[in-house]
């Protein structure tokens, strides 16, 4: 599984900086999306894998890392995550603008001569 | 206390003077002479005390650990300093008054005067090295705002840069000196310090910090090679530089001198660099005042030079050129102060200080012209005024000084020569301007000033005479009683007289005074002066060089690195991002060996899924209708993975996220290109795709290192303390809204802030394309059947979300899951039936939804401060009701309602405002 994720938090980190070099603000929020999948991801992975060990405390159970997945990573991409919309919502309404009144959704606000 | 009121008035001056700024002119005078004489009468009730040898001190812990203390000292030397900061700058004030024109903002003018006053006063009076050295800064920060008091003047304005530049690296290198010294020490306060003489001319350390201090010294008395930025701050109102050039700025630099005297003189060192920089800059200052054109410029190098005297004079290392070069800071003050005052009032009338216009004054402004022939005179050290005593004095100790051979005998002569050029520049000062012919086309018929302009001036001539009469009854005893504070022990006896008989010091002064006669002579009939060019360059020059070299290499690195373009741009921070991370990792990536998770079936699955998804973006972006939904799926999968590994509450909000994220994408996409044109003209792909592909790789190695990596967390704090102070058992949302509740805090803002952007950025906005209207008052529902869904959803939908919200504590759910889900059910009437009809229905008003939460969860932090706990501490309460049972409640629960109505406002404002883009354009038509 940890081959998997890390290949996986790879491939998206790699496609999104291959689209966020693109010419297009569209194209840039779609990469500075998949962008931040990856970095969610990789500050999640960094509290490692576990599986069926949410960090909900049981009764009778010792409250430690043993018998519970790491919570503070996961508390910091909680709200990494509705940051990231916040954040995607502002570059959209910018390339939304930057069209309506350029006339282009060129990221430079210019096309480029032929 | 009194000792602090004495700094700190000038300041509260300062404040009183901008909060008056409209006031009156005279009103502003007004005010900083009467504080000014207040803290001169402050200080003169401390007078008799110091008199009689008590060092009087006032102070407050300030940093405590690194030594620093706000304290005042006062001794016979900032006694004497402090009285001449504060006579001369009452003479001033009232002299500006009537200098400055009506089009001048005064009370500015003012105001910057009263905050160089304070300063200098604390430079002065500080009992600690570090508060001095901070005051230091303080001068030379309020220079900079006095000498670019004419804002609007270029030269102005690079004079003052240049003054700002110079002596404010000079006071950083002061500030490295003191703290050597008092690390040496052990201890910043002056007490501790000038005792330790013999500690620190011991300490190995003793040279930097001497060389430091001096770097300070040197840079703000203008000493050679650091002299150039003086004459440049020239470009001041004339009283700031009568303020500056004689009793103030550049005595502070010879004030530390005296100050820093027993810590740091008796050495070679001192003797070389010190009586070696001010030999120079006396020689250099005097010889080039003598070519200027310019009344100012002329006292401008004539000030060079004498601050070079009194700094050779303390290099001397001896006791008696010590109380020499005290007399001579007073001296200078006074008649140095007197001619720039005179220099102005020339100025001023007659609107020119080119002395080759400026001839024959002598019959058109006697007064002024009485007054400032007395104060050159003083100047040149003519006997009977003051310069004269301490010239003499002067000549004394250079001949009393013994070393090498060669410097017995040329240090004397030198001397001897740079004071027959100050003689030259005397005579010329006296005689260029008030006789030497008529004026020359001058813009004004010049008269005497004012009354108000002149008595400043008559009472400093007045001192320089009563001094250079009567020494013994006016200049002793304030001699005496400083000199023994600069040499931290009783000074050497002497008594100041007119007439010692005929000696040596009396034949260099006879030999100075006509050779100085006799070139102001040759010059005048030979050479013919006025055509003498003779313009210093170097420093100016090689400062304006070294600035605008630095501007264009970091012009010509950012326009590199920040072309305009962000394709270009974003290469190269991804670039410099990838060395930077590659670096560390140089000697080799080590993998860990704790045993890894089994693979199952359906995860690989899910992965296959998601890489075939994400890979399909890289290459059917450019038709991005299709990589919406690829970006759906993948976000699909991303909440699957955290709900495989553990982490329900991420994969909830994953999962809402996405689709409204979603959402806002396919609204935007409206309004923008529903394809991306083909490529030209950029870089080409493959070079962007081998960068994304070394990251991606770099990122999986490092990923999977760290997963195959044991585990050092602190999560087990969190684990525990959950339940028992948290009183939740659901630790991520315990950690949200208790632990780490001020980051939260943070984030939450930052969404309401994210929103408020997008409502702004779409104010005014004309779209490309505009959506089709329905007729207003018609209905004309999207979808019947999505509409029928939605009115059944909401409800449920409503109370999904609170369930949500209230089992959050102990179970997945919380403020941003329940937000998330309650804007997401919302949206579906919004999709279903247009915006107008839904806000018909349904009037809510997110922005006020939104503010509503941020101030619940900032008074709910808050809250627990007014019960002495920090902020967003948690507490329990946990009330039994009837039917329902125990209900627990944690405050934390009410920081979660902030965030949730944060949440649900941010997100519906965002996406709203972009659904509803045509609005504004309809009603601009």
């Amino acid at each position: 599984m940890e081959l998997l994720l890390a290949s996986g938090i790879g491939l998206l980190a790699a496609v999104g900086i291959f689209l966020m070099l693109r010419a297009r603000t569209f194209d840039v929020v779609l990469g500075l999306t998949l962008l931040s999948y990856a970095v969610n991801l990789f500050i999640f992975a960094t509290g490692r894998l576990s599986i069926g060990k949410a960090p909900l405390i049981a009764p009778g159970v010792e409250p430690s890392l043993s018998n519970y997945a790491d919570p503070l990573p996961q508390a910091l991409v909680l709200t990494a995550i509705v940051i990231g919309f916040a954040m995607t919502a502002v570059l959209l309404v910018l390339a939304v603008r930057g069209y309506a009144d350029h006339g282009t959704d060129q990221v430079d606000a210019r096309e480029p001569r032929a | 206390m009194t000792l602090a009121l004495i700094v700190i008035l000038p300041f509260v001056a300062g404040a009183v003077l901008l909060a008056t700024a409209n006031a009156a002119r005279l009103l502003s005078a007004t005010i900083a002479l009467l504080f000014t004489i207040a803290a001169g009468a402050l200080l003169a009730l401390q007078i008799p005390a110091v008199a009689s040898g008590a060092v009087l001190a006032a102070g407050w812990d300030w940093l405590p650990l690194p030594g620093a203390r706000f304290g005042f000292r006062l001794d016979g030397l900032a006694a004497m300093f402090a009285g001449m900061v504060l006579v001369l700058g009452a003479l001033i004030i009232m002299y500006a008054r009537y200098y400055l024109s009506a089009r001048d903002p005064i009370a500015r003018f003012y105001a910057f005067f009263m905050l160089f006053m304070g300063s200098m006063l604390g430079v002065v009076l500080a009992d600690n090295l570090i508060l001095l050295a901070v005051f230091w800064e303080l001068t030379s920060l309020s220079s900079f705002l006095l000498i670019g008091y004419w804002q609007y003047r270029s030269d102005a304005r690079q004079g003052a840069r240049l003054a700002l530049t110079i002596t404010g690296l000079g006071g950083l290198a002061l500030l490295g000196g003191v703290l050597i010294i008092g690390h040496i020490v052990g201890d910043y306060s002056l007490d501790s310090v000038l005792a330790a003489g013999d500690q620190i001319r011991a300490s190995s350390l003793y040279l930097p910090a001497l060389i430091l201090v001096l770097l300070g010294v040197f840079t703000k008395s203008a000493q050679f090679p650091f002299h150039f930025w003086l004459p440049h701050a020239m470009a001041a109102p004339t009283p700031v530089s009568a303020y500056l050039h004689s009793a103030t700025m550049v005595k502070a630099g010879v004030f530390l001198l005296a100050r820093l005297y027993p810590a740091l003189s008796g050495t070679e060192a001192w003797f070389f660099i010190v009586s070696g920089a001010g030999l120079l800059t006396l020689l250099i200052g005097a010889y080039t005042a003598v070519f200027q054109h310019d009344l100012k410029g002329l006292l401008a190098y004539s000030t060079i030079s004498h601050l070079g005297l009194i700094t050779l004079l303390f290099g001397l290392n001896s006791p008696m050129a010590a109380v020499a070069g005290i007399f001579h800071i007073l001296n200078h003050a006074t008649f140095k102060a007197s001619l720039f005052m005179a220099a102005g009032i020339i100025d001023h009338e007659s609107g020119s200080r080119d002395m080759r216009k400026l001839n024959g004054l002598w019959r058109l402004m006697p007064m002024t012209a009485v007054l400032a022939i007395v104060a050159s005179a003083a100047m040149a050290g003519v006997p009977l005024l003051n310069g004269f005593l301490s010239k003499e004095l002067f000549f004394g100790e250079t001949l009393a000084f013994e070393g090498h051979r060669a410097l017995e005998f040329g240090v004397p002569l030198l001397a001897t020569l740079a004071a027959a050029f100050s003689v030259t520049y005397s005579m010329r000062f006296i005689h260029d301007v008030f006789w030497n012919g008529e004026p020359q086309g001058l813009p004004r018929q010049p008269h005497d000033p004012p009354k108000w302009m002149l008595v400043p001036v008559a009472v400093l001539v007045c001192l320089c005479l009563l001094v250079g009469i009567l020494p013994n009854t006016t200049i002793e005893p304030i001699l005496q009683f400083s000199a023994g504070a600069v040499l931290g022990g009783p000074p050497p006896e002497f008594t100041i007289k007119i007439w010692h008989g005929i000696n040596w010091p009396l034949a260099m002064s006879v030999a100075a005074m006509v050779a100085g006669a006799i070139f102001y002579l040759l010059l005048q009939r030979l050479f013919s002066l006025h055509d003498i060019v003779h313009l210093p360059r170097g420093g100016k020059e090689l400062f304006d060089a070294l600035i605008n070299r630095s501007l264009a290499m970091a012009r010509s690195l950012t326009g590199r690195l920040q072309s305009g373009h962000l394709q270009h741009s974003l290469a190269i921070i991804f670039l410099i991002a990838t060395v930077a991370a590659a670096l560390p990792l140089a000697p080799g990536l080590s993998y860990g060996h704790t045993p890894l998770t089994p693979v199952s079936l359906p995860a690989v699955i899910l992965w296959a899924v998601g890489c075939v998804a994400t890979l399909s973006i890289a290459f059917l972006y450019a038709r991005r209708l299709v990589a919406l939904v690829a970006i759906g799926v993948v976000g699909l999968i991303v909440s699957l993975a955290f709900a495989v590994f553990s982490a329900p509450d991420l994969a909830l909000t994953q999962l809402l996220v996405e689709v409204v994220t979603v959402i806002l994408m396919l609204l935007a996409l409206y309004y923008l290109p529903f394809e991306s044109p083909p490529e030209r003209n950029s870089p080409p792909r493959w070079r962007d795709a081998m960068l994304a592909g070394l990251i991606g790789t770099g990122i999986t190695a490092i990923t999977y290192a760290i997963l195959t990596r044991p585990t050092a967390s602190i999560a087990d704090y969190f684990l525990q303390k959950s339940l028992p102070e948290g009183f939740g058992t659901n630790v991520v949302n315990v950690i949200l809204v208790d632990f780490r509740a001020l980051d939260t805090l943070g984030e939450v803002t930052v969404v309401a802030i994210a929103a408020l952007i997008v409502a702004g950025v779409l104010r005014m906005i004309v779209p490309r394309v505009v959506p089709e209207q329905p007729e207003a008052g018609t209905y004309a529902p999207v979808s019947l059947f999505l509409e029928f869904i939605a009115r059944v959803l909401l409800p449920l939908a409503i109370l999904v979300s609170l369930y949500m919200f209230l089992r959050g504590h102990n179970e997945p759910g919380g403020g941003f899951i329940a937000g998330l889900v309650i804007a997401v059910a919302l949206l579906v009437p919004y999709l279903a039936s247009g915006a107008k009809t839904v806000e018909a229905r349904l009037p809510l008003n997110y922005e006020a939804i939104l503010g509503a939460g941020l101030i619940i969860a900032a008074l709910t932090g808050a809250g627990s401060m007014l019960f002495g706990h920090p902020i967003l501490t948690s507490s329990y309460w946990s009330p039994e009701l009837p039917v329902l049972g125990k209900i627990p409640f944690a405050t934390a629960m009410l920081f979660d309602l902030g965030v949730y109505l944060t949440v649900l406002g941010g997100v519906m404002l965002a996406l709203v405002r972009l659904g509803k883009v045509h609005a504004p354009t309809r009603e601009g038509n």
